[in-house]
């Protein structure tokens, strides 16, 4: 029939045709600097696309649904790593092909999800703490529970992170717990816990919740600590404080896709980086810390100055748990941050 | 309704001020978003002069010229296809007899909540391990859309005299001409109005793109763009974008209305 | 008729392959294990099932229900009044009317949506304007809320339900309605007692369409509810993409379809009754 041959020419005009050896990455919008792509394009001869995931449930979604076809590279966080390594969709990592490898600190080479960096590679670390307006705050927040538990004068002004391992953190911290708890009855404490602070949340938010404190719509937010920075970069009155129970410590990784063509310029993207100086310049333009000792080595002063949590040294930071995926007690999580959110 | 009754003066004064306030409420929101698009400063509450600055950033900005022509792809493409189909269905329905069966199944699509839609057609994708692209969001919109003309065209059906067919028939004309000179004329401006419609809603359709949509951006449509634009904050260049989809959606309808008055009234 | 089959051949084939095969395979995982680490087990269970009563989740359905039914009534009580005044317009107005009502309509829902984060947040136009006529003292929030999700969902389907109790009044026989009036009843009885019941189809359809899209709505309590705000939709998305368990999520999706199918069949019942 005519019209449909028609219709499949079409179809297959419409649908992307990707050059061979074109690499996909996939990040979120706004963490890597912008001409990243064009400069590995231009010292390796391949041509990069990016694609951007808001959280990492979308890109798990994504991959898990279509067993990683279409991309190369992803960006996520380390409990997802780990994930996607039990699904058996990622490729193993040849150190032969990334000898940036030698740039990170050693530290970053025994993180708990993956040792050695075997399926995994570090491309950025740091904490999960309370951001907040220290002009509009009498007294300077030290706990967590400055956020669970506000003041009178904060109801209606803070906020949480939307994603459930850190909402789930929050509270988990504040009992003193492990951040990859698996004990039911703990869970469900903590659990009736932020059903009470829901109450006095203005929101659950893992976007915008720097700019709602820039444009004063809240006062103290759950923030990632690079996150903040760009809040401490609108408005200097902003601070971020690591909270005495402490933190997590969260890593966001690259992994390569087992279904990926172009496995070797993976590698080559990796390595690139890894280099010192697109580490430096990553640092400078995404204000997060990077695990990679000779980028951080060469970070202006000022600019640590500027964002104090950027000086954070790696010995601090593995004071933080880390987070690991939970295998089946990932139901029990969800289960009770859906409880939580649709708690009245 | 038809004829004009003597209007009670208190009674019909409350409804035309009635009128007037769901007026307001309906287009109140869209012009503040207009008006704040022009805004130099850009923030809801400070007015700082008269600007085109948000319109040259979105202008500049190549993700979104890249998002919007993939849209425009999509959007003919799937317009094309369901117009066609839809089309046929319509005339091949109008004349058997009515089947309630045949008529869930048309109208299915229109019902079936989006996100169970999306998700079901990313699961039927990714089972038969099919390469996501712009292929298989137009694959999509075609399902919606074909409900849509569908409808459009039958409504327009229920009028036609299907006597002027036979009757072409008995005088000798073939069926391909008698299509082509009696019923196609007949139909063409129901078919337009549909058609329009098709590409309206696949213009600015968000879920289903959002699920079946490949990586990178050859593959994002404008509505998935502006869906990220406004998850990471209330930022101006969405309300210059606003305005300008706003507008082209508005002309479009009044195309379309202009094309078949009889379409954008529901009949039984 | 051999021409007919041929032409409704394509088409139904698109919609069986691209609609019922897809919604089938919802079926069949809805009945599947979820793996470890997410995706799919092929063994066959009825624990989706079993969990989708319990009562976290069936109680996200009365909220989504309440919030679909709260919008539903606004919808009407805001729908019908300006229906009514279209109608009594002049003959040349009404359609300029009606496409007046119906354009925001046919705009892109999310910016619709969008612009209700715009006027209700704390910062936002309502807020200050409050303030500066005194009506508050201090930046108050409106967003974030299930009123606000209410007052997004409203705002979006608010044209249709006018275009559908407009079709029903434009049938109105306004003999009737003169009967009525020579008989002495006053203007409300009038309506009660006549104009309502005979523009039941109208009222109806508007209210079935918008509660039935509204419950299944996702991007509507995304946006304005700020993750406080948990609609059946949002339940699906989140069991799709956090708990990576397709196989809860395709239960969900089945008993929300169960029961907007329920909805309609009986809004059909009740209208052929009627005729």
């Amino acid at each position: 029939m005519a019209r449909s041959s028609t219709a499949g020419a079409l179809l297959l005009v419409a649908g992307s045709v990707l050059a061979d050896g074109t690499l996909v990455v996939s990040n979120w919008d706004g963490y890597m600097p912008e001409d990243l792509p064009d400069r590995f394009s231009e010292a390796s001869g391949t041509d990069v696309e990016i694609s951007f995931h808001a959280t990492n449930e979308e890109i798990m979604g994504k991959v898990v649904a279509s067993r990683g076809k279409g991309y190369d590279v992803l960006f996520v966080s380390s409990p997802f790593a780990e994930a996607l390594h039990e699904l058996d969709l990622l490729a193993p990592i040849d150190r032969a092909k990334i000898p940036n490898l030698a740039n990170l600190y050693p530290q970053a080479e025994e993180l708990a999800y993956d040792p050695g960096n075997t399926f995994s590679v570090p491309y950025a670390w740091g904490t999960t703490g309370l951001c907040y307006r220290s002009d509009r705050l009498a007294d300077a927040p030290d706990s967590w529970q400055d956020l669970l538990d506000p003041d009178e004068a904060l109801v209606g002004r803070t906020t949480m992170l939307a994603t459930d391992r850190w909402l789930m953190g929050a509270g988990l911290l504040a009992r003193g717990y492990s951040v990859n708890e698996t004990d039911p009855a703990r869970i469900e404490q903590v659990r009736d816990d932020l059903v009470a602070t829901k109450k006095t949340l203005l929101a659950y938010d893992d976007t915008t919740f720097y700019s709602k404190l820039v444009s004063g719509e809240a006062d103290l937010v759950q923030a990632w600590d690079g996150w903040c920075n760009y809040g401490i970069a609108e408005n200097p009155d902003i601070r971020y404080v690591v909270p005495k129970e402490g933190s997590d410590l969260w890593v966001d990784t690259m992994v390569i896709m087992k279904s990926s063509d172009n496995v070797d310029a993976a590698h080559g993207f990796i390595d690139y980086v890894l280099g010192a100086d697109t580490g430096q310049w990553v640092v400078e333009n995404i204000m997060y810390k990077v695990p990679n000792e000779a980028a951080m080595k060469n970070i202006d002063p000022a600019m640590l100055e500027s964002f104090p949590n950027l000086a954070m040294t790696p010995d601090e930071l593995m004071q933080g748990e880390q987070l690991r995926d939970l295998g089946e007690t990932q139901k029990a999580y969800t289960k009770a941050v859906t409880e939580i959110t649709s708690s009245r | 309704m038809a004829a004009e009754r003597p209007a009670g003066t208190r009674g019909a004064l409350a409804t035309r001020l009635w009128l007037g306030v769901v007026l307001c409420f309906l287009y109140c929101p869209i012009l503040v978003l207009m008006a704040l698009s022009f805004n130099r400063a850009g923030l809801p509450t400070v007015w700082s002069g008269f600007g085109l600055n948000w319109y040259a950033e979105l202008v500049d900005s190549p993700e979104i010229l890249s998002a919007a022509r993939n849209t425009l792809v999509v959007a003919v493409a799937s317009t094309l296809i369901a117009t066609a189909l839809g089309t046929m269905l319509a005339l091949g329905v109008a004349r058997r007899p009515p089947s309630s069966a045949l008529d869930a199944l048309l109208f299915a699509p229109m019902i079936i909540p989006d996100i169970v839609l999306a998700i079901a057609l990313l699961s039927f994708y990714s089972l038969l391990n099919v390469t996501l692209g712009l292929h298989s969001i137009i694959a999509s919109h075609v399902v919606f859309n074909i409900a849509f003309v569908c409808a459009v065209v039958r409504t327009r059906l229920k009028h036609f005299d299907f006597a002027v067919l036979e009757a072409s028939e008995d005088l000798g004309a073939s069926r391909f001409t008698t299509f082509r000179r009696v019923t196609l004329p007949m139909i063409l401006p129901g078919v337009l109005a549909g058609a329009m419609l098709a590409f309206t809603l696949s213009v600015d359709e968000f879920i289903i793109a959002f699920f079946v949509a490949g990586p990178g951006e050859s593959s994002t449509t404008l509505p998935m763009r502006i869906y990220s634009m406004i998850r990471f904050g209330v930022t101006p260049e969405i309300n210059a974008m606003a305005t300008i989809v706003m507008l082209f959606s508005f002309t479009l309808v009044l195309l379309s209305q202009r094309l078949d008055r009889s379409a954008t009234l529901p009949d039984d | 008729m051999r021409a007919p089959t041929a032409l409704v051949l394509p088409g139904l084939a698109w919609l069986v392959v691209f609609m019922l095969v897809p919604c089938g395979l919802i079926l069949v995982y809805a009945f599947l294990e979820r793996g470890t680490y997410g995706g799919i087990d092929w063994l066959f269970t009825f624990d989706n099932f079993v969990r989708g009563v319990e009562p976290l989740y069936v109680s996200i359905l009365i909220d989504s229900a309440l919030i679909a039914g709260a919008a539903t009534v606004v919808a009407l009580l805001l729908g019908y009044p300006a229906a009514w005044g279209i109608a009594r317009a002049a003959p040349r107005w009404q359609t300029r009317l009606l496409v007046l009502v119906m354009l925001p309509f046919w705009s892109n829902y999310l910016i619709r949506t969008y612009a209700w984060i715009v006027l209700l947040n704390r910062e936002g136009l309502i807020s200050h304007g409050l303030v500066d006529l005194g009506v508050i003292d201090a930046p108050v929030s409106l967003l974030y809320t299930a009123p606000s999700v209410v007052v997004g969902l409203v705002y979006n389907y608010l044209p249709f339900v006018v275009l559908s109790i407009y079709a029903s009044l434009q049938r109105l026989d306004p003999s009737v309605l003169e009967a009525s009036e020579d008989l002495g009843a006053p203007p409300w009885r009038t309506f009660l007692r006549v104009v309502l019941p005979l523009t039941m189809p109208g009222v109806a359809a508007g209210a079935v369409f918008v509660f039935v899209l509204s419950i299944g709505n996702f991007i509507t309590p995304d946006l304005l509810g700020g993750g406080r705000v948990v609609m059946v939709g949002n339940l699906i998305y989140d069991q799709f993409l956090s708990a990576r368990d397709w196989p809860f999520g395709a239960a969900l999706s089945l008993a929300l379809i169960a029961i907007m199918m329920g909805l309609l069949f009986a809004q059909a019942v009740a209208t052929n009754r009627g005729r």
